[in-house]
């Protein structure tokens, strides 16, 4: 091996082992803020004893999984029902490889250790794990693939509520996927270019797809809500109909792994959002972060990425506890002949107006971006409207109740 | 042996055990799964080849999407326990004798024949193009200009299939 390629393994290796440490530990986190912003959110106190204000409640949880007992139900079917749990977990982590979270860091390196031989780096090293060629669709690929997990849980568990939840879930990530890889493509056209670093520079020069992108911000927020499962689309798990879902067979570790896989994905989602539409590390208002990289840099736009990863975390919490559950045929036509169809309409919306900016010579700018959020905010008027007026979603019901 | 060939052995390998097990196992469940491992090696594979974008759908469409619907359809009509199979019986052993031998013939003609020079293209240029185009131009560029017709062709009979699929799940319309 060259010394270059031995320095690019132990650069990969060491990041991959940092952001998925950290990832661990945010998620741990992550399950003390849930409920601890559901208390507050209720007029409670929340999980308070254990640690200052609580921070070790994660870690008391993880030991009580550990030292609780297996149990494996009689009708399971033995091996899928073990494998189950890490379907469900791997996916989840895998994708924050893609997400770019801070700037370049001024890193170059060259030395010898006995045994091993030469290590060579020239930086700097994008803060990022592994930077592939085709980012957006990595991400797409891989969430398409989380929904084994569920399914394979619910069916291997031989159980009828597993089952349905499975099955529940299963239909219910098919159709959301769809909105949320159309919403996706919006960000594609403006870009130019399916790379993750790409989307981010090119929010930099211009302004945050959010303002550029609205109404594909807000398809992408709901189909995000929906392909991890959370209130108000939780319904593979809804307790008051299924008892768990997918996961009531399942007891410890296994359960405790399909709780990480859920706050995994929950994490990875909101770094999406936060590098899609939010400009993912980029600093608002400076030109600072892009320049030569230095340290100092690299920490500040970390800490920006995390900040804003934070918000969305919060604002699943926050949704979780406000919206009460739709009821499943309410899902699916939310899914298919809301989402959809806006969303389609919103590509081809969006693919006119660069067309027509183009034909104006308009160039790429902060001005482009804010005529791009003027016909944004005609286009969610004019939904937001017809979704208000109209009660799309609730139409058997009114129609049920009227005939009654 | 190089990296590269390592690594195509290893996935090669995987996808050609996969299959086996796909059509070995008694439970549909475990079989389709086995064919999601065989669609993830052949993903493998095309990205070994620089074919990024063409791997990437591999497993977007097939694994992601398409086999997740096998899967419902299997647990749906619940015949996820394991059941006997009809290709028992001296017919389905002569199917698969002829099958299994008109397969093998057809391996090895491909692996004797030496294409034709208009199809090669030469070494690294998938992988100069990628660098070009970006991974999603190189397969955009030809099939929305050169291939546009056949690719319109191609919709549309997709079109028919999903009316034809509504039209049998629907009784009244």
């Amino acid at each position: 091996m060259t010394p270059e390629l031995k320095g690019y393994l132990l650069v990969s290796v060491i990041k991959l082992v940092v952001v998925f440490f950290t990832l661990l530990v945010g998620v741990a986190f992550v399950t003390w803020l849930e409920r601890r912003v559901a208390a507050w959110i209720q007029n409670r106190l929340g999980p308070n004893r254990v640690g200052p204000q609580g921070l070790l409640q994660p870690m008391a949880d993880g030991l009580k999984n550990f030292v609780k007992e297996e149990t494996l139900p009689a009708q399971a079917d033995k091996t899928l029902f073990l494998l189950a749990p890490g379907l469900a977990f791997v996916p989840s982590l895998v994708l924050f490889a893609v997400i770019p979270f801070a700037a370049p860091f001024p890193l170059s390196f060259d030395f010898s250790l006995p045994l091993l031989g030469q290590f060579a780096y020239a930086g700097p090293m994008p803060m990022i794990v592994a930077d592939v060629s085709i980012g957006l669709l990595f991400i797409l690929a891989v969430s398409s693939l989380a929904v084994y997990g569920i399914v394979i849980a619910g069916w291997a568990s031989g159980n009828k509520y597993s089952f349905l939840g499975g099955l529940r879930s299963c239909a219910q990530m098919i159709s959301y996927e769809i909105a949320l890889g159309m919403s996706i493509v919006t960000v594609l056209i403006l870009t130019g270019s399916v790379g993750l670093t790409h989307v981010v520079a090119y929010q930099q020069q211009t302004v945050w797809f959010v303002f550029s992108l609205t109404l594909g911000f807000v398809l992408f927020a709901i189909s995000a809500l929906a392909e991890n499962n959370r209130l108000p689309f939780d319904l593979p798990e809804a307790e008051a109909e299924l008892v768990g879902g997918y996961h009531t067979e399942y007891s410890s570790m296994r359960f405790a792994m399909f709780f990480l896989a859920e706050y995994g994905a929950l994490i990875t989602m909101s770094a999406l959002m936060a590098t899609l539409f939010f400009g993912g590390w980029d600093i608002p208002f400076t030109a600072w972060d892009q320049g030569e990289p230095s340290v100092l840099k690299s920490l500040a736009t970390l800490v920006v990425f995390v900040g804003k990863t934070f918000f969305f975390v919060f604002w699943y919490i926050w949704v979780r506890w406000t919206l009460p559950r739709f009821r499943y045929d309410q899902l699916m036509g939310l899914g298919w002949k809301i989402m959809l169809p806006v969303a389609l309409a919103y590509i081809m919306l969006i693919a006119t107006a660069v067309w027509a900016f183009d034909a104006l010579g308009l160039a790429d700018g902060a001005l482009y971006g804010l005529a791009l959020f003027g016909v944004n905010l005609v286009a969610l008027f004019i939904v937001f409207r017809v979704l208000d007026s109209g009660r799309l979603i609730g139409q058997q019901y009114v129609r049920r109740e009227g005939s009654a | 042996m190089s990296q590269t060939e390592a690594v195509f052995w290893f996935f090669a390998a995987v996808s050609v055990i996969s299959a086996f097990l796909c059509i070995t196992r008694r439970n549909p469940v475990a079989s389709a799964l086995w064919l999601v491992n065989t669609l993830f090696a052949l993903a493998a594979i095309f990205i070994l080849l620089d074919a990024h974008f063409i791997g990437a759908l591999q497993v977007l469409v097939y694994a992601g999407a398409i086999m997740v619907l096998f899967l419902f359809v299997i647990m749906l009509l619940n015949l996820g326990r394991d059941t006997g199979t009809d290709m028992l019986g001296w017919a389905g052993r002569i199917v698969m004798l002829a099958v299994g031998a008109l397969l093998a013939t057809e391996l090895l003609v491909l692996a004797r024949v030496v294409p034709d020079q208009r199809f090669v293209l030469p070494a690294g240029t998938l992988a100069r193009i990628t660098e070009e185009q970006g991974a999603v131009g190189a397969i955009a560029a030809p099939l929305f200009r050169d291939y546009l017709i056949p690719f319109e062709i191609t919709s549309v009979l997709l079109l028919a299939a999903v009316v034809g699929a509504v039209v049998l799940a629907k009784r009244r319309l």
